[in-house]
């Protein structure tokens, strides 16, 4: 039972995120960077399976600069066994980064992919989708509770109107919501185990994978800042501008 | 509540550009220790700073330890916060491998104290200690006793204490009277009253492994008739199981000032059972080779507070808007300008911040010349590194300390009211930080162990590790253009600062007072001058990197910060040696019935 974790490194969340003085999309210089939340919790759930004794092997995957390496040895610190590294240093985007991720699973066989439902940068919301379509794999999206089976896996997702579980045979997808656990800190010892676990670099374009933009950024800007508020004096009032005003309920 | 970000950013450019501490690597038994690898034991050991042990800081501080039938309760959180850091293999961070320890070099352990320390000092207390009878233990313990009692420090499911104090004597060691009495059977009876043992009792870990200073009965009077003894809250089995409860009990824990989440114990010893570490009647040696790392290491107590206190004055100096700038308006369309627009507010930042950035360069200076002290395989050059370390050590703990009270008092100043009160969390530094000033040897006694032991050892030697860099330093650059500003200046106090050492090396060589009476004066003299010698270097290397367009801020902030230093911070030190020049008569001159 072999686990891939694609991990993607953006902005750290706890940064101000600034707007280029040109607008031409968000301040990277100086800033520090990260993996993307909903991957931690991605490879937390993986390395949690293989800890149950359910996975045998954890692989984790990135697509980005030659700095993509430290998230690599993040995940390998929180349990991962190796990585490989698409290098690529462009701005990635979904479709390019789904086709590599299916060249990588093509080469890998696993049995799962564990995705986070979305990269905090873009939030796009659409790799582990687009993967599961250029599969043709069964795929549950904003998991919080992963149970595997034999040949099968319960997923509970979080959905508008609650919780919903759906059974999905193997090999699958799954892209993870925030509740589905917390990830770990790294302990030194495994930090530095991890130093010696193989990084093996993975050449796209040699897969016939191409991973330039498709899409076009005109112009970023920062969201107008937010008005003032007002205070209404009963409950009365505020259903009644919620209904009428805002149109809300 | 406060804030922290760990600057890490900082901390890489003084171990990669500054100093460079991929160097280490070579030395055996750090093949490990690369930068990359540095790089991510920091993060890590950044986040856990900011995450775990950074919000329990102030609900530690209102709430406290809590004694009750010889029990006492470390605040809410603290019980897993440790479990966190002790499983994640943090306290074992630079102990041995041989057990159980990561073997990683002391400079690494240095950045990580200061991170808990601004997180949380009173946390930062329990692993500290622990540290300190591990070194102990370490350094003079016999095989058998390093067995039975290192492993499980290292995990952290043992913690340790270093019991000194008693109610008469904490500077004086020599008049203590804790008693040992041999049994017979190689172990010993100890019995006496302890105070002020920080750790001396605590709900985190299952034993706890105490460190006493105690006479044995045919010992000669004073400091020279002191052994050390390991006393163990739990006698430990020879499977080493946990057995019988010894008689080493707490009594009462001290309500106090700051630190209130670090439990400070009255400690009863009472036919406890201990075992000898080390040599009879030298456990003062004992004690002073792990003393010295634990100096150090309270010097980085200090050096904590005082980031956790700029970071926070500075925030606050940013979003405060009050008044309108000298010249009219900055930000027209805010009701008042930030009050970081006011020279006042910058002086007091800036004070803050060259003070600080400067000391963390001296403690890169100082860990890496420990490792090289302990790993290098040339005697002279560890020879000389132990001598530059032990010359760096009063002034590191007394200079650092002393910033760190001052720096969290200028964060009071900067938020005025808002900072006086609690709910930003900056007067809390100001009581935390006020302990760091007196235990492991108060100030003073710093400035006396600078003056009345490292000055004359080895006829100045020591001095030599300090004043030879920094001379070829100047004359190395003395034309270099980045430093015509600075260098000039700063050479000509260097040249005084050494022709002050000399009048002083004298004038106490005739009378001892001399000494006594300009010391505090002349570590802090030296410690300007020491932070002046790291700024130079940190300035060289910010020059050559200023190119380097992604961090162009960062190195302009350095060069600036710089600037307020040599021109605002340093000259202090000329008032520093006029005191010493006036020599001991104003202040011994007046007889004590006169006062
Ligand atoms: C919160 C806290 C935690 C502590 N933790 C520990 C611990 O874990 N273990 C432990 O053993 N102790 C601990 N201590 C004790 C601490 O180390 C002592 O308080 C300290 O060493 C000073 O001793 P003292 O308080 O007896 O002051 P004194 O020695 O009485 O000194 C009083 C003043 O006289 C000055 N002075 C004394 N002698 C000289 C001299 N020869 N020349 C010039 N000036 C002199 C001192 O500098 C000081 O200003 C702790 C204390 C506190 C408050």
């Amino acid at each position: 039972m072999k686990i891939l974790v694609p991990v993607k490194r953006v902005i750290d969340f706890n940064v101000k995120i600034r707007v280029k003085a040109d607008n031409s999309g968000v301040e990277t210089a100086n800033v520090k960077m990260g993996m993307n939340p909903f991957d931690e919790i991605a490879v937390e759930e993986a390395v949690r399976l293989k800890e149950k004794g359910k996975a045998t092997e954890v692989i984790a995957v990135t697509i980005g600069p030659a700095q993509c390496q430290d998230l690599l040895r993040t995940a390998m610190a929180i349990g991962a066994d190796r990585s490989i590294h698409a290098l690529f240093d462009g701005e990635t985007q979904p479709l390019g980064v789904a086709k590599t991720l299916k060249a990588i699973v093509d080469q890998e066989k696993p049995d799962m992919v564990i995705l986070g439902k979305q990269a905090i940068d873009g939030d796009n919301n659409q790799v582990g989708q687009m993967l599961g379509a250029l599969l043709g794999w069964g795929q549950a999206t904003f998991a919080s509770k992963v149970e595997l089976g034999a040949g099968s896996v319960n997923v509970t997702r979080e959905v508008d109107g609650g919780l919903e579980t759906l059974q999905l045979k193997l090999p699958a997808i799954i892209t993870t919501d925030l509740r589905l656990n917390e990830p770990r800190y790294a302990t030194l010892p495994n930090i530095m185990k991890a130093k010696k676990k193989p990084i093996e670099p993975f050449d796209a374009a040699a897969k016939g994978v191409d991973l330039s933009p498709r899409i076009k950024t005109l112009r970023v800007d920062e969201p107008g800042s937010r008005k003032a508020g007002i205070k209404v004096p009963d409950v009365a009032t505020l259903v009644d501008k919620l209904k009428n005003e805002a149109k809300v309920i | 509540m406060p804030t922290y970000k760990a600057p890490l950013t900082d901390m890489q450019f003084l171990l990669n550009d500054v100093f460079d501490a991929s160097q280490l690597a070579k030395l055996p038994g750090y093949e490990e220790a690369t930068p990359d690898m540095f790089q991510s034991i920091l993060e890590e050991g950044a986040k856990l700073c900011e995450e775990v042990l950074l919000p329990i800081n102030q609900s530690g501080d209102i709430e406290g330890c809590t004694f009750k039938d010889g029990v006492v309760t470390t605040p809410k959180g603290f019980k897993e916060a440790y479990e966190t850091f002790t499983q994640g293999g943090w306290m074992g961070l630079s102990c041995s491998k041989e057990f159980g320890g990561q073997g990683l070099p002391l400079l690494l352990n240095f950045l990580l104290d200061e991170m808990v320390c601004s997180a949380n000092l009173s946390f930062g207390m329990y692993p500290g200690l622990s540290h300190g009878a591990y070194n102990a233990i370490e350094k003079h313990g016999v095989q058998e006793l390093k067995e039975k009692y290192l492993p499980k420090m290292v995990t952290g499911e043992w913690s340790g204490t270093m019991c000194l104090t008693e109610p008469h004597c904490g500077t004086d060691l020599g008049l203590i009277k804790t008693k040992a009495i041999p049994k017979g059977d190689g172990s010993y009876s100890i019995s006496g009253t302890k105070i002020f043992i920080s750790a001396g009792e605590q709900d985190l870990t299952e034993n706890i492994i105490h460190l006493v200073l105690a006479k044995l009965p045919d010992a000669p009077p004073g400091v020279r008739g002191i052994s050390l003894f390991l006393v163990p809250k739990f006698l430990v089995k020879d499977d080493g199981g946990i057995g019988a409860r010894n008689g080493a009990v707490c009594g009462s824990i001290e309500h106090k000032m700051g630190i209130k989440a670090s439990a400070t114990c009255v400690m009863n010893f009472d036919n406890a059972t201990g075992w000898l570490v080390g040599v009879p009647n030298k456990g003062m040696k004992a004690m002073f080779t792990m003393m010295n790392e634990a100096r150090l290491a309270v010097g980085l107590q200090g050096l904590g507070i005082a980031e956790v206190a700029y970071q926070n004055g500075l925030s606050y100096a940013k979003d405060r808007l009050q008044g309108r700038g000298l010249k009219g308006a900055v930000f027209p369309d805010k009701v008042a300008d930030p009050i970081i627009v006011h020279p006042d507010v910058r002086r007091m930042l800036l004070t803050m911040k060259s003070i600080t950035e400067g000391a963390r360069a001296l403690a890169v200076w100082v860990g890496m010349n420990l490792d090289i002290e302990t790993k290098h395989t040339d005697a002279t050059t560890r020879e000389e590194a132990g001598e530059l370390v032990a010359l760096l050590t009063p002034i590191t703990k007394a200079l650092m300390t002393d910033h760190g009270f001052d720096a969290a008092n200028l964060a009071v100043q900067i938020m005025g009211g808002h900072g006086y009160i609690r709910e930003y969390g900056v007067e809390q530094f100001v009581r935390d930080a006020r302990i760091t000033q007196i235990y492991e040897g108060t100030n003073g006694i710093q400035a006396l162990d600078l003056v009345g032991r490292k000055m004359p050892e080895r006829f100045g030697r020591m001095l030599r590790r300090f004043f030879w860099p920094c001379a070829e330093f100047i004359k190395e650059n003395s034309s270099n253009p980045a430093f015509a500003d600075i260098l000039p200046n700063f050479a000509k106090t260097f040249q005084r600062f050494q022709m002050i050492s000399l009048l002083m090396a004298q004038r106490s060589f005739a009378n001892p007072e001399e000494a006594g009476a300009a010391a505090t004066d002349y570590l802090r003299g030296f410690s300007l001058l020491v932070l002046g010698y790291m700024w130079l270097l940190m300035v060289k290397t910010a020059h050559g990197k200023l190119a380097d367009a992604s961090e162009k801020s960062f190195y302009e902030s350095k060069l600036k910060t710089a600037d307020f230093y040599f021109a605002k911070v340093l000259p202090e030190i000329n008032a520093r040696m006029m005191n010493i020049q006036a020599g001991s008569k104003p202040v011994m001159g007046m007889s004590a019935d006169l006062f």
